[in-house]
């Protein structure tokens, strides 16, 4: 017997304080406000927590996982098609739910410092609630139709926290530029989903699942159609390649979002969503591959223009595509679990980057550009203690939480063979770059002498600080229960990674020891570019310039995209759709239609003279009619009409 | 006194005058320019129909028909008490009585 675990209350629980602030903020007190943000995600979080506890035999046990929570109002029931509101707790939404609330009420104490003096701190909190709501619910949710709408909230939250500062004109831009780059991943999601419904009649996970079950034979075809929809889906989501190009500008936002949205929750969804479909993937080798391709070529993409990108928050977001782009190819070997272990891991390192970034940033009064920071370790002690740890993580040094989920990631794909040693291959190089630039960052804004005209001025409240001490904490033993039991851990849900003949425990110890020696070669070079050479970077650009050029110019993929795509469609909507269909079509109709009706009106305006005189006329020709109508016999006039007509045709 | 008349002269002769008397009704009502001259024409046209009644109910040896004709009077009456208080409000709003001038309804 299950005892009731309430999950329906994780996303209520967010969406009141999001009710409450969004509609009565504007008059609460600050404190009131501040309260109830961080009541909301707490609670979430607590009743997370308790759901953990009972999984593992403490309080009410749980005798098994999946455990699902319909509402018993059922939500679509049309002909043989049933959607429920349906929630479902297993192994990989309880993962993914501990992330969400658990670092996702941390950014809410941090933001609690950061945003103290900004204009809209309620509409802040409210749209920060809301952004968990509609996480909950995606990460709950049974079936890919509930999925969808918390897909499409968190792209609404997304949008709104990006454009939070909607009077910057920047900002309001990458707010938009992010949710149109989002529908077009979303398009993907809804093919798919129709794809699904029509091959399969049901939407519901369990079931999909149970109908591949019963036909193993069931390979490719319209699978492989289906989970590349889907995979668009994720990339749009993920900020992969092609889709990417939202998730840099995407920075306009408050730090605190970044850390949040676009870098430790909302992006990850789509790594989500593919482990959560992960029977689709499974049943085509073909769309796995893509995965694992377009994971790899987005990680070492990104990484590359990260290596010369100079403002704090575009490297950290550069680097997030970079690591999204491993998840990504954990997923295309099939890791799915290694997947989930590095998505854990990033949340809390990533967050924990975003955060320091943050309060660099706030502490040097708004300054973003790494050659204006230096030399800060002095000011800022904690916030170098906690992104020192950060950097150890991210670049995967022992025994740093990095270390373990990276090194899962790159073990599970040398072992699947040629394919997967290249793939392995493109993860390592990009490793070395993690490394690379992720040192430059930490030269960069901590040692060094200081370049900043602006003193630091704030000091960092605990608000701030607390956040950034757990997170750092977790970032150094978040990876410490390891791959094995972490797998192990998910395997109901996920699946469990095929197993290779290559495997074998001193090949895993290789690999990581690989992986940790270009995270120290990776060390060494910027230490030589950043710190004993310092005029060495310049050069390097100088003798490379049109490399240089081109990676600080991002590979001109937004100046590709915008003559390519956006160009040719302003150019439709301005003078195709504006011009000729607007105003030559439909203007032209309705001009034609209000023509018609003038014109007759005009014609049979006359009728109405005015004048008496006529209007008498027309009475008395009527009343003659009438008249002639009564008076002449008809039927016996046209008889005889016809009877000479018949007499002709007669002769 | 009836039965002299009706041995005396035809009926087709009171229908005649009668189609006669109508026609010029309407001729003055289309023509006339003043508006109470038009007026009268409509007084001479309900006229034309009360003799065809009058002629009608003679004939035929019928009540209704002069009942008609009382009608028709009564209705007259009051018609043209309305219309003559009508063109009253005309004249002084307009300071004429021109049918072709009293076009006000005309957009």
């Amino acid at each position: 017997m299950n005892a009731p675990l309430y999950l329906w209350l994780i996303p209520a629980l967010p969406f009141a304080g999001f009710l409450i602030n969004g509609l009565l903020g504007r008059r609460l007190p600050k404190w009131l406000v501040t309260t109830v943000a961080l009541l909301a995600p707490l609670a979430a979080f607590g009743v997370v927590l308790n759901a953990a506890l009972s999984l593992f035999g403490f309080g009410p046990a749980v005798s098994s996982l999946p455990y699902l929570e319909t509402c018993p109002i059922s939500w679509i029931n049309v002909g043989t098609l049933h959607i429920d509101f349906s929630f479902v707790l297993d192994q990989l939404s309880l993962v993914m739910l501990l992330v969400v609330t658990g670092v996702g009420f941390l950014i809410h104490i941090y933001s609690v410092g950061y945003m103290a003096h900004e204009e809209g701190y309620w509409r802040y909190f409210s749209y920060l609630n809301l952004f968990l709501f509609f996480m909950t619910v995606l990460v709950l949710a049974g079936n890919a139709l509930l999925m969808f709408i918390g897909w499409e909230g968190v792209g609404l939250a997304s949008y709104l926290l990006i454009g939070f500062y909607f009077q910057k004109t920047s900002a309001a831009d990458a707010g938009k530029k992010a949710f149109i780059v989002n529908r077009i991943g979303d398009f993907g999601f809804l093919i798919g989903m129709f794809l699904l419904l029509a091959n399969f009649g049901t939407l519901t996970f369990s079931e999909i699942a149970e109908k591949l079950a019963a036909n193993p034979g069931w390979q490719g075809g319209i699978l492989t159609v289906i989970a590349l929809c889907l995979l668009l889906g994720a990339t749009g989501k993920s900020a992969q390649l092609p889709l990417y190009i939202w998730l840099p500008d995407a920075m306009e936002g408050p730090t605190p979002v970044s850390a949040l949205i676009h870098a430790a929750t909302m992006v990850t969804a789509g790594v989500y969503m593919i482990a959560r479909t992960h029977v689709l993937f499974d049943h085509s080798p073909f769309a796995l591959s893509v995965v694992a391709i377009v994971g790899a070529a987005t990680a070492l993409f990104a990484a590359t223009i990260a290596l010369v990108q100079n403002d704090i928050k575009r490297v950290l977001a550069y680097s997030t595509i970079s690591q999204l782009g491993y998840m990504f190819l954990g997923c295309g070997v099939a890791a799915y679990s290694a997947s989930i272990f590095h998505l854990m891991t990033h949340a809390f390192f990533k967050a924990l980057l975003f955060l320091a970034a943050g309060s660099v940033i706030h502490a040097i009064g708004g300054e973003q550009d790494l050659r204006k920071m230096g030399g800060l370790w002095k000011k800022l002690p904690v916030t170098f203690a906690v992104t020192t740890v950060g950097v150890l993580a991210i670049a995967g040094f022992f025994p740093f939480a990095g270390f373990f989920s990276k090194d899962a990631i790159l073990y599970a794909a040398y072992v699947q063979g040629t394919s997967g040693k290249v793939l392995w291959f493109v993860g390592l190089v990009t490793a070395l770059l993690t490394s690379f630039y992720m040192f430059r960052l930490w030269y960069l804004a901590f040692l060094g002498k200081s370049r900043s005209e602006n003193k630091p001025h704030h000091s960092t409240p605990w608000s701030m600080l607390v956040p950034l001490v757990i997170l750092g904490l977790l970032s150094i033993c978040g990876g410490w229960i390891g791959i094995g039991r972490f797998a192990a851990f998910l395997t109901p849900s996920v699946g469990a990674r095929p197993i290779t003949a290559e495997e074998s425990a001193p090949l895993e110890l290789i690999i990581s020891l690989g992986a940790v020696g270009v995270a120290l070669l990776g060390w060494w070079l910027a230490d030589i570019f950043y710190r004993q050479k310092p005029e060495r970077p310049a050069q390097r650009a100088a003798d490379f310039p049109v490399a240089y050029r081109v990676l600080a110019n991002k590979y001109y993929v937004d100046e590709f995209y915008g003559a390519t795509i956006v160009k040719p469609l302003l150019f439709g909507s301005r003078y195709v759709l504006g011009g000729f269909v607007d105003t030559a079509v439909l203007g032209g109709a309705a001009w034609l239609l209000g023509g018609t009706a003038k014109f007759s009106g005009a014609l049979l305006q006359r009728w109405q003279s005015g004048n008496l005189r006529s209007y008498a006329a027309w009475l008395a020709a009527g009343a003659a009619a009438v008249l002639l109508f009564v008076v002449v016999p008809w039927s016996t006039v046209l008889a005889s009409l016809s009877a000479i007509h018949f007499g002709v045709a007669g002769h | 006194m009836n039965s002299l008349l009706s041995q005396d002269v035809p009926l087709s002769w009171y229908l005649l005058l009668s189609a006669v008397l109508f026609s010029l009704g309407i001729a003055g009502f289309l023509i006339k320019r003043n508006l109470i001259t038009v007026f009268m024409s409509i007084e001479l046209m309900l006229n034309a129909v009360n003799l065809s009644f009058v002629t009608f109910a003679h004939q035929w040896h019928e009540v209704k028909g002069q009942i008609f004709v009382f009608f028709v009077m009564m209705v007259a009456a009051a018609e043209a008490a309305v219309g003559l208080a009508i063109i009253i409000a005309v004249f002084r709003a307009r300071a004429t009585l021109a049918v072709d001038r009293i076009d006000l309804m005309k957009l």
